[in-house]
């Protein structure tokens, strides 16, 4: 592999700035996709004081198979308000890599400002069962294993690993649900019980709630950010790397590729006092902190995060949003997000953003 | 303001660039494809885009190490019945422990593909990003991927050719043009395809009469003017100057590309020439400096799926004035040897892979400027356009390469 | 399951969703390597790979996945293991391999270096273990895929060491397998529709007027398209309109109770600011054109009308309907 070009520090400057997400629901049958993002759009267009048209590009993820539609995204443009005609893509996996993809528009120069939106209404099927669709056609998908299921191996080799035990998975659960309290967009929030389990070894409680939502942010660069809003969320960088598909030739207690995504964005040149990890299963979220070199004195997930809500698609980019809000809001000098795709964290991505002055 | 870089009706920007951004020139070095047919039987989905990729790979030289980076892209999961197939082919496409991207733009998405990688040249994050996209249509159905029942619709009642035959006739209607342009398409095309090896189909005794008393499907559309269902895949190995240095055989240079959507249906909506291809076009024409398309562009590579839309996208991407596309077809200039050869390869009417077709046009642009397009080369091609369109005529994703640098 | 309805605000008598079945059986070609594995299966015989740097990969894949090197040296292994890791499902989901309570179980066989996803049949959680040993319970019948392999079963003792090599020959080897996928979802149009839907269900055309550019869209979709913002105010339109454009379709599509050849085209109703879809009848096929006056025919209790008629007005002027073709 040949090195990457040209230090990081040569690069355009790029920030978050606005975010906005839907009040997260076990179920929105009564709006379409289009009529449930909407809002979302308008609220952070409104954030950053743009009209749709003054938007240079448009990028956003989601996926048929989670709608049960062929080309889905092309109803929910309805939403965007693409006339005159917009400079636009999408993305068939979570709304993080629609993310990735306007960061580097923004950074070949030719763009200024991006819109950045992701929605799922995981409600609409059973999401275990679509799930295993994403599984290798051959070996894997004929078996039909659920998303939890996966997530069980792998919560059962990270305890036999010594990695961690039921009892703080459970802590991990409950810390996850307090600090939805403050989440007003959470779906779970407060005390829950572990419950029985799913699939042992993980309990209701180590599962994220079945969730429909969406999520938008508007990026910019440099001065255009500034002028934007008073406090841009600055993207210090970012990267994502993908691990080998079949489960049985991976280490299911470290995520490799999460390191390497984390190397790449910077993450490790300073310590970060906060993270938003995606990490749907309470277990996930043990792998990660390892990963990352996370020790307790970084804040994790003051969201809540996907335990909390976790609307597919769209619940990476609101990992990115929200640590963009812990930013921006000063609660954070230098955050890390995380976003996952694939059975039991395969392909991860890495943001790091701070506030300025650098 | 859009990819153009140049002023327009955009935001104002007081000062928006605080140091002059220069992208990085992004050139084609490896080029692969499958040869594209019905079926392919023989191998798996991982067999399938390998075999673009290691072709690609091979034309420039270069291993898996050399790559650095992924973008993959394929018309909707439902096709094949994997969901986000590109976690399951990350392993044969050697992009474990790098990153890998995939892009879904509807019928598009060939080109916006090759764009997203390119992007990624531009920008410096990478320096040599493997492009991919594909189609194994016979792992299904194509028309049943395409009309999925959706309760409380209405049944879609005409299929796909269908869908798209009142355009053709509202061009007819708007130019006066003779019934007997789709046919002089299909012909060319057809002939064309016998000169490229990778084209599904051969039609070795196609004749003029034959396209003309073949079965009026959905009329003014027939069944010789409709593009065949195919497996197959097309992978690019786009690089920067240093890579383009390094590269056994010419290089193409990209001089402009962009993207352009518009609604799916709405108000004031013009399917015979949708804004959004004109606009597209436009801002490619000025990244790359063409004013005169007509007369500054060598071949051009465009997604006829019915061809028909040959004619109405020589008027949509300004080859011809409104009305006078067909014209240009009717004369000969559209033929290989013509003065605007349009689809040397055979084009989408001759293999169609439909995630892989909008990449194929891109490449076989590509082919052209380099110089190594085979039996079909246009001679002395030195500016070739690639151009790609999906959804319902609403996504658009174009290049332009050429066989010299751009100017930085 | 019927469609189903509830009521979350005023303006909207009843906001509607439905089942969705997505179903195909999709023809998955194999490639050498999983051909071989998958034929090896149905003769009872588990292969592998091995890789350039001597690991053995169980299940082969076509590619290392460490070097992306393409591998094509085939082995055979044993047909116990090890469990790597488990988890316990108490509920399996359709089409699960075992329809009782079983464990999930990645497997290393015996001379392999990587492990295999499977059912384990075991009677409890408490009777599986990380590092326990497993044997394969072959399926009854055969057919050359991974559930060849019914599941996994407890085994004392022990296998076999080191893979062997195999030239991946079998009789009659399986080259493709059909999988069949249903999911099974429900599906809701949103507010807008449901309320274009139940007008429709009094034959009233109701559309929806941006309140920015004034356009009236037929059917309303709850967003302005070009320009991003609700539509509420409702408008009814029609019901008579212009055929904008059309095609004479003359193949018979698959799932369509429909004589060809018949006339396809865009109506465009009057008071819409764009055209809809529907069949047009009442006239013969080669009678109709641009410009030809509409209105819709109601059959049954068909959502939509069964089709549009002339309504022996004179034809519209192409300058009146052209914006909207």
């Amino acid at each position: 592999m040949s090195a990457t070009p040209g230090p990081a520090a040569e690069r355009r400057e790029v920030a978050v700035v606005a975010f906005a997400q839907s009040d997260h629901a076990r179920d929105t049958a009564e709006v379409s996709e289009a009529e449930l993002l909407l809002p979302v759009l308008q609220d952070a267009l409104g954030q950053a004081g743009l009209r749709a048209g003054e938007i240079d590009f448009t990028c956003s993820g989601s996926s048929d198979y989670l709608a049960g539609r062929a080309f889905s995204f092309t109803m929910a443009l309805d939403s965007v308000g693409a006339w005159p005609p917009i400079a636009e893509s999408h993305v068939e996996t979570d709304g993080a890599w629609a993310l990735y993809e306007a960061w580097v528009k923004l950074l070949t120069g030719t763009a200024e400002t991006a819109l950045v939106y992701a929605y799922g209404k995981s409600s609409s099927g059973a999401v275990r069962d679509v799930l295993t669709r994403q599984l290798d056609p051959y070996y894997l998908a004929p078996l039909w294993p659920d998303s939890v299921s996966l997530a069980a191996l792998q919560a059962q080799a990270l305890i036999d690993a010594g990695d961690t035990d039921e009892a703080a998975l459970a802590g991990i659960a409950a810390r996850a649900r307090a600090d939805a309290a403050a989440n007003p967009h959470a779906r779970h929030s407060g005390p829950v019980p572990p419950g029985e389990y799913v699939v042992r070894p993980l309990r209701t409680a180590d599962c994220p709630p079945v969730t429909d939502g969406a999520a938008a942010v508007v990026l910019a660069a440099g001065d255009t950010a500034r002028r934007l809003c008073d406090r841009p969320a600055w993207i210090r960088g970012m990267d994502h790397r993908v691990e080998a598909h079949a489960l049985g030739v991976r280490d299911l207690t470290d995520s490799p590729s999460t390191r390497l995504a984390a190397e790449r964005a910077g993450a490790f040149e300073q310590p970060v006092d906060s993270a938003e990890l995606h990490a749907p299963f309470t277990a996930q979220e043990v792998v990660l902190r390892k990963a990352l070199r996370l020790d307790d004195r970084v804040r994790i997930n003051p969201s809540g995060g996907a335990l909390a809500a976790n609307p597919m698609m769209a619940t990476g980019l609101i990992r990115i949003g929200e640590a963009a809000q812990a930013v921006r809001r000063g609660a954070s000098r230098r955050a890390l997000a995380h976003a996952t795709s694939g059975p039991c964290l395969q392909q991860n991505l890495v943001a790091v953003l701070e506030g300025e002055p650098r | 303001m859009s990819e153009g870089g140049a002023p327009g009706s955009g935001t104002p920007r007081p000062g928006a660039s605080r140091a002059a951004v220069s992208k990085e020139p992004v050139a084609v070095v490896g080029i692969g494809q499958t040869r594209h047919v019905a079926a392919r039987r023989d191998v798996s989905l991982a067999g399938l885009v390998r075999e673009a990729a290691r072709r690609a790979l091979d034309d420039a030289e270069l291993s898996w190490q050399d790559i650095d980076a992924v973008v993959i892209g394929k018309a909707p999961d439902f096709f094949e019945g994997v969901m986000m197939p590109e976690l399951y082919l990350a392993d044969a496409l050697g992009a474990v422990g790098k990153p890998i991207l995939r892009v879904h733009t509807a019928g598009s998405v060939g080109g916006s593909t090759a764009l997203v990688a390119a992007d990624l040249v531009a920008a410096r994050v990478h320096r040599t990003v493997l492009t991919l996209a594909f189609e194994k249509q016979s792992e299904s159905n194509a028309m049943w991927g395409l009309s999925l029942p959706v309760p409380f619709q209405q049944p879609l009642l005409a299929g796909a050719g269908g869908f798209f035959a009142p355009h053709v006739r509202a061009y007819m209607r708007r130019t006066g043009a003779p019934a007997t342009v789709g046919s002089l398409v299909a012909y060319k095309d057809r002939r064309n395809a016998l000169k490229n090896p990778y084209a599904h189909l051969h039609e070795h005794d196609i004749t003029l009469e034959k396209v003309q008393a073949s079965p009026m499907l959905w009329d003014p559309v027939r069944y010789s003017e409709t593009c065949p269902s195919s497996d197959g895949a097309c992978a690019m190995v786009l690089t920067d100057r240093a890579g383009a240095r390094r590269a056994p055989r010419p290089a193409a240079w990209m001089h402009g590309g962009a993207m352009r959507s518009e609604p799916t249906l709405f108000a004031g909506k013009d399917f015979v020439s949708p804004q959004a291809g004109k606009d597209c076009a436009a801002a490619v024409y000025r990244q790359a400096g063409v004013a005169d398309p007509r007369r500054e562009i060598d071949v051009v590579e465009m997604y006829v799926p019915f061809s028909w839309y040959e004619p109405m996208w020589l008027e949509n991407l300004g080859f011809a004035a409104p009305g006078e596309g067909w014209k240009l077809t009717e004369s000969g200039v559209t033929e290989l040897d013509g003065d605007l050869p349009v689809n040397p390869s055979g084009g989408v009417l001759s293999a169609n892979p439909i995630g892989a077709s909008g990449m194929i046009r891109f490449a076989e642009a590509a082919l052209q400027v380099r110089g190594q397009a085979g039996e079909h080369q246009v001679p002395g091609a030195r500016r070739a356009l690639g151009h790609a369109y999906g959804g319902g005529s609403q996504f658009f994703s174009m290049w332009l390469v050429g066989a010299e640098p751009p100017a930085t | 399951m019927p469609p189903t309805s509830r009521t979350p605000d005023a303006d909207a008598p009843e906001v509607l969703s439905a089942p969705l079945v997505v179903e195909f059986p999709f023809t998955r070609s194999l490639g050498p390597v999983q051909s071989a594995f998958l034929t090896g299966l149905r003769e009872r015989v588990v292969l592998g790979v091995r890789t350039g740097d001597g690991r053995v990969l169980v299940p082969p894949v076509e590619y290392d996945p460490a070097t992306a090197e393409e591998i094509r040296d085939l082995v055979e292994v044993g047909t116990t293991g090890t469990v790597t890791t488990w988890s316990w499902n108490p509920a399996p989901r359709p089409h699960q391999p075992l329809d009782t309570p079983f464990a999930w179980v990645l497997v290393r066989f015996d001379g392999a270096d990587t492990a295999l996803l499977h059912a384990l049949d075991a009677p409890g959680p408490d009777a599986v273990r990380t590092g326990m040993r497993v044997r394969v319970r072959w399926a009854a019948e055969r057919t050359g895929a991974i559930t060849d392999i019914a599941c996994f079963e407890p085994y004392e003792g022990d296998g076999r060491g080191d893979a062997t090599p195999h030239d991946g020959e079998f009789t009659d080897p399986v080259t493709g397998i059909t999988a069949p996928a249903r999911l099974d979802y429900t599906y809701s149009p949103g507010r807008a529709q449901s309320r274009y839907l139940a007008a429709l269900a009094g034959h009233r055309t109701v559309g929806e007027r941006c309140p920015s550019c004034r356009k009236v869209y037929v059917p309303p979709r709850g967003a302005c398209p070009t320009c991003g913002v609700a539509t509420r105010d409702q408008v009814e339109v029609g019901p008579r309109g212009t055929v904008t454009t059309f095609c004479i379709v003359n193949i018979k599509a698959k799932n369509l109770d429909i004589d060809v050849p018949y006339v396809y085209a865009h109506i465009a109703l009057d008071g819409a600011d764009l055209a809809l879809h529907a069949r047009i009848g009442g006239i013969p096929y080669d009678e109709v054109r641009m410009g030809l006056r509409v209105e819709p025919v109601w059959r049954g209790d068909g959502r939509y009308p069964d089709h549009y008629r002339p309504t022996g007005e004179p034809d519209a002027d192409y300058d009146s309907y052209k914006e909207l073709v």
